[in-house]
């Protein structure tokens, strides 16, 4: 979240979309109600389902499901053609004003430089000076600036053609658009609330992109109220985001390249230049970020004549990616041997659940470390377990998988930090110790770890440098106490032994170590300061400073300086996170220079441009977002029939990866959580399991009519991976829409069940294709096509 | 102290007037009514703070343990309910979050290590120490076999493409530190975690 769950009572307009906090972040949702009830805020639910969220909403417009694109470009499009945005914020805050290269455009489903199935990116780039900064009109009226080049591109958006593609009427669509633009005045706000609805597209970074212009144009990003707010769905989700990923070191510095062969080049091509005169751009500080996380990982080893280690980083081939479908897909070809899972059930969470099993029985080994036996740690039992559901798994006898269930600590066993969705790092404190035999995370990691270094120190072997390297100083080795870790993690200045104050004091000459930079102010030397517990709430906009810690440098609410303007006038006198008094900054703590005058640069510190990007060169689809078609589709696009689905899909070609058209399989459909139930855990749980003990198929009304289904009626779900059976529940909750002149049907899916547990049902993913969105790798689990067959 | 004589205890109570809040309340003081209550089951608890390990809302919660460590017991977690210092929360928890207790002290909880041989039609039990042996063998064994210390043209690329690790949406950031720390140690490339999915 850009903001965070108690700054949303500060909001005027509320669009959930892409989640249901209702049901989901029911906690959460109470900052809603405030919201309503305090500022009579207005809530917008646009969702393929009347949930419990659209219950109490103040409107609520069902869309086909895979169609935000579609609905959040005709909100730019009513903006701009309406005057509903905030013209100050968006000629100062945002790069509307500058120039894009001769030759940039959008034709018959593309962008300029489409050839061969591939982007040649030269035409999205800004047009620079002399100095390398980019050209700008500030009068927004150059054919060639964004603005204009944004308008053009969402003329297609009208809101008979958003209709059209998502299945509401124009007039839903209208008076959604007329709520949700309340907020391009200077003196309200709007929040946008999502989670899984929208990641779980073949284009999801492009529709929190589409989401972040809307809050741009209204000019709600640095408003307490505003901002982009992903709920997530796991305890620290957050913070395993935060200490990165395949293509990510903690705190979101990249990970190396094979042609970046020393640090010198590493720091080259990932440190960007500021595009314009008055832009701070802190990433500029990369250096100091990367060299002290090698200084945290190699301690004393990291010289400055070996580049502080940096060799012994793995190095990714140019254009090569790792993640989730490519390294289940390498799996299921043969070409791993191991895989060590902590706390992760792919065989329930990942896509296309048969192809998973089946990659899983091509290991030679599996280590997973969890609380419960789960689906994954299991995978070879699966004929025995539920051989119904999976009648193409292998018999037990023909799997060579050696597998090691490891029994782990839960959250009550072990202290450490969680970090919430609203980026707050909260410290829990072990209550108890591990059940039996089961052992806390940090000892089975350091354990095997030192285990693995002990053979090479013994044997030698491949390449041991990077194993014996890695600094591993804790005072007790094999069982490390995270507050040790958290302390290195923040950051320690080599020379004095002190904690660091913050990341403003990182150096890039080895003086410094820091785990995490994101995370440098979370343990200072007046100690753990998520474990803070202060009730103070000065500025009275619910920020809480003192309760826990928040990142980067406890700030609560991301690109706040954009909640004034370039004089530092706040927008919104009543209600501004932060303020100038002549020589600093209070309130937040400011995401700006803290005693720089308001004039001095720009807002949007983190970022080259010194501005927010409506337009975004950096992703893979498009500069853009564009309506695209989920990977399977009932109907043709209807912006351009030949670019049907996202031009930029990642797929895969195991005989196991099949596709289906709406000629087999003619129906939507989604899939999501309930309430009662958490993931794929509470099954292992009475409460939860008594609560909601049964899978079932939401079948909408009509649909039911047709089919001869009544509630209870078995029924059979099937899609081009598999099919699966329960009873149905008819439902008022799913409208038939109209789409393209068609009458579209959207089945619902409730994920919980699996094959272990208290409670036993088909695990869905079963039925969920292995399409990824190209950005970032997540699956299309909302919006595939299924067929639906009467049996009982 | 036994589970349905503390239900009862607390339904007889809640009738005769007192107040009910919350989804988690805990069973309240009776009114004045009553001569002598029974003390809360909750009256001589060690009290530690904790955050829910559910959705990402970061509600806190109070974990209540008995167990006297002068009289060798181990503690027991007795009831977990919402913090209600949390500005998040305020002490309130939704109904997942409410059973947390259960799920902590689930019949289902491995308390073993479990090993299933290749091609074996069922676990079997063994100690730590045999399964950090075998698996530290087995990533060795892969990493000599799969590490790439150059790649075609000769270029340092330190890399393992043969194993892969996920985790981390329920581990805690020293935990996901830890792991990055292991993963760059053996050079992984494939690390995912629930982030993407």
């Amino acid at each position: 979240m850009t903001n965070g769950w108690t700054d949303v009572s500060n909001a005027d307009v509320v669009l959930v979309m892409g989640g249901n906090p209702a049901e989901n972040h029911p906690v959460g949702f109470r900052f809603v109600m405030e919201a309503k009830r305090l500022r009579k805020a207005k809530i917008v639910c646009v969702d393929p389902r009347f949930t419990r969220t659209a219950a109490v909403s103040d409107l609520y417009v069902p869309i086909r499901s895979g169609t935000d694109i579609a609905f959040l470009g005709g909100l730019i499009h009513y903006a701009l053609t309406e005057n509903k945005y905030q013209r100050k914020y968006v000629e100062q805050h945002t790069n509307a004003s500058f120039l894009i290269a001769e030759g940039f455009g959008f034709s018959e489903g593309h962008f300029s430089g489409w050839k061969d199935g591939k982007y040649d990116k030269t035409t999205w780039q800004y047009e620079l000076d002399g100095q390398g900064y980019a050209k700008v009109d500030p009068t927004l009226e150059h054919p060639r600036c964004v603005f204009q080049l944004m308008k053009a591109h969402y003329s297609r958006y009208t809101p008979d053609v958003v209709a059209n593609i998502c299945g509401c009427t124009a007039e839903e669509f209208l008076k959604a658009a007329a709520m949700i633009t309340i907020a391009a005045a200077e003196d309200k706000s709007g929040t946008v609330l999502y989670a899984l609805g929208w990641t779980h597209h073949s284009f999801a970074v492009q529709l929190i992109h589409a989401a972040a212009m809307v809050q741009l144009l209204m000019g709600n990003i640095g408003m307490p109220g505003g901002g982009v707010n992903a709920q997530r769905g796991h305890a620290n989700i957050q913070g395993s985001t935060d200490m990165g990923s395949w293509n990510n070191l903690p705190g979101y510095l990249k990970i190396p390249r094979a042609n970046q062969g020393t640090l010198a080049d590493y720091l080259k091509a990932n440190t960007p230049k500021a595009l314009r005169p008055n832009s701070l751009n802190y990433w500029g500080n990369t250096p100091k970020f990367m060299t002290s996380l090698l200084k945290a990982y190699y301690g004393p080893h990291a010289t400055a004549a070996n580049g502080y280690g940096y060799d012994w980083i793995p190095k990714v081939a140019e254009g090569a990616d790792h993640s989730w479908g490519t390294f289940f897909d390498e799996m299921h070809a043969g070409k791993m041997e191991g895989l060590i899972s902590f706390g992760m059930n792919p065989v329930a969470n990942g896509p296309n659940t048969p192809k998973m099993i089946r990659a899983l029985s091509k290991l030679k080994w599996m280590i997973v470390a969890e609380n419960f036996e789960t689906e994954t740690a299991a995978f070879w039992r699966a004929k025995e377990l539920a051989g119904s559901e999976y009648p193409q798994s292998m018999k037990a006898e023909d799997i060579q998988t050696e597998v090691f269930l490891l029994p782990a600590a839960c959250f009550a066993e072990k202290d450490g930090a969680f970090v919430n969705s609203s980026r707050w790092l909260q410290w829990k404190e072990a209550a108890v110790d591990p059940p039996g035999e089961a052992r806390r995370d940090q000892e089975i990691i350091a354990d095997l770890f030192l285990a693995v270094r002990a053979l090479y120190e013994k044997e030698g072997g491949k390449s041991p440098e990077p194993v014996l390297n890695m600094q591993w100083n804790f005072a007790k080795p094999h069982a490390p106490t995270l507050r040790e870790v958290a302390r290195e993690v923040n950051g320690v200045d080599l020379e004095t032994g002190k904690q660091l104050n913050g990341f403003s004091e990182l150096k890039d000459d080895g003086s410094t170590a820091c785990g995490n930079w994101v995370y440098s102010g979370s343990w200072t030397e007046l100690g753990n300061q998520m474990a803070r517990r202060g009730q103070v709430d000065p500025t009275g906009l619910g920020l809480y400073p003192e309760w826990a810690w928040s990142w980067p440098a406890n700030r609560r609410i991301l690109y706040n300086r954009a909640s004034a303007d370039d004089e530092g006038k706040p927008w919104d006198g009543t209600r501004a996170p932060i303020r100038w008094n002549g020589k600093r900054w209070s309130g937040d703590t400011p995401d700006y220079k803290a005693d720089a005058q308001p004039d001095s640069m720009a807002a949007f510190i983190m970022l080259p441009e010194g501005v927010a990007r409506l337009f975004a060169p950096d992703l893979v689809e498009g500069p853009f977002p564009e309506h695209y078609e989920p990977a399977e589709s009932p109907v043709d696009n209807a912006l351009h029939p030949n670019a049907n689905a996202n031009p930029m899909l990642k797929t895969y070609k195991s005989d196991m990866d099949a596709f289906g058209t709406a000629k087999d399989f003619p129906f939507v459909a989604i899939t999501y959580r309930l309430t009662e139930h958490f993931h794929y855990w509470t099954k292992h749980t009475s409460s939860s399991s008594e609560l909601q003990s049964n899978f079932f198929v939401e079948v909408p009304e009509e649909l039911a009519t047709e089919k001869g289904i009544v509630s209870g009626t078995k029924v059979r779900v099937s899609s081009a991976r598999g099919d699966l059976e329960g009873p149905a529940l008819v439902t008022k909750r799913l409208r038939t829409l109209k789409v393209s002149g068609r009458k579209v049907y959207q089945i619902g899916l409730p994920i919980h069940w699996g094959f272990v547990g208290k409670v036993h049902g088909p695990l869905i993913n079963k039925l969920t294709p292995s399409a990824y969105d190209p950005n970032c790798g997540t699956p299309e689990y909302k919006g595939f096509l299924v067929n639906l067959e009467k049996i009982g | 102290m036994p589970k349905e004589s503390s239900r009862r205890e607390f339904i007889k109570r809640s009738t005769k007037g007192a107040a009910v809040g919350g989804v988690t309340a805990v069973a309240v003081p009776a009114a004045a009514a009553e001569s002598a209550p029974k003390p809360l089951k909750t009256a001589h608890t060690h009290q530690s703070t904790s955050i829910c390990p559910y959705c990402a809302v970061g509600c806190s919660v109070v974990v209540h343990t008995l167990g006297d460590k002068s009289r060798n017991v181990k503690p027991a977690i007795v009831h977990i309910e919402g913090d209600p210092d949390s500005p998040i929360n305020r002490g309130t928890l939704c109904p997942k979050g409410a059973s947390l207790e259960e799920f902590v002290q689930s019949d289902r909880r491995l308390t073993t290590v479990q090993y299933r041989a290749p091609g074996s039609r069922e676990w079997t039990r063994i100690t730590w120490a045999e399964a950090m042996t075998k698996m530290a063998r087995r990533i060795k064994d892969s990493r000599d076999q799969g590490f790439e210390a150059t790649d075609a043209q000769g270029r340092t690329v330190n890399r393992l493409g043969n194993i892969a690790m996920i985790g981390g949406c329920t581990d805690t950031n020293e935990i996901n530190y830890l792991l990055s720390k292991f993963r760059f140690g053996l050079g992984l490339l494939a690390y995912e975690n629930q982030s993407r999915l």
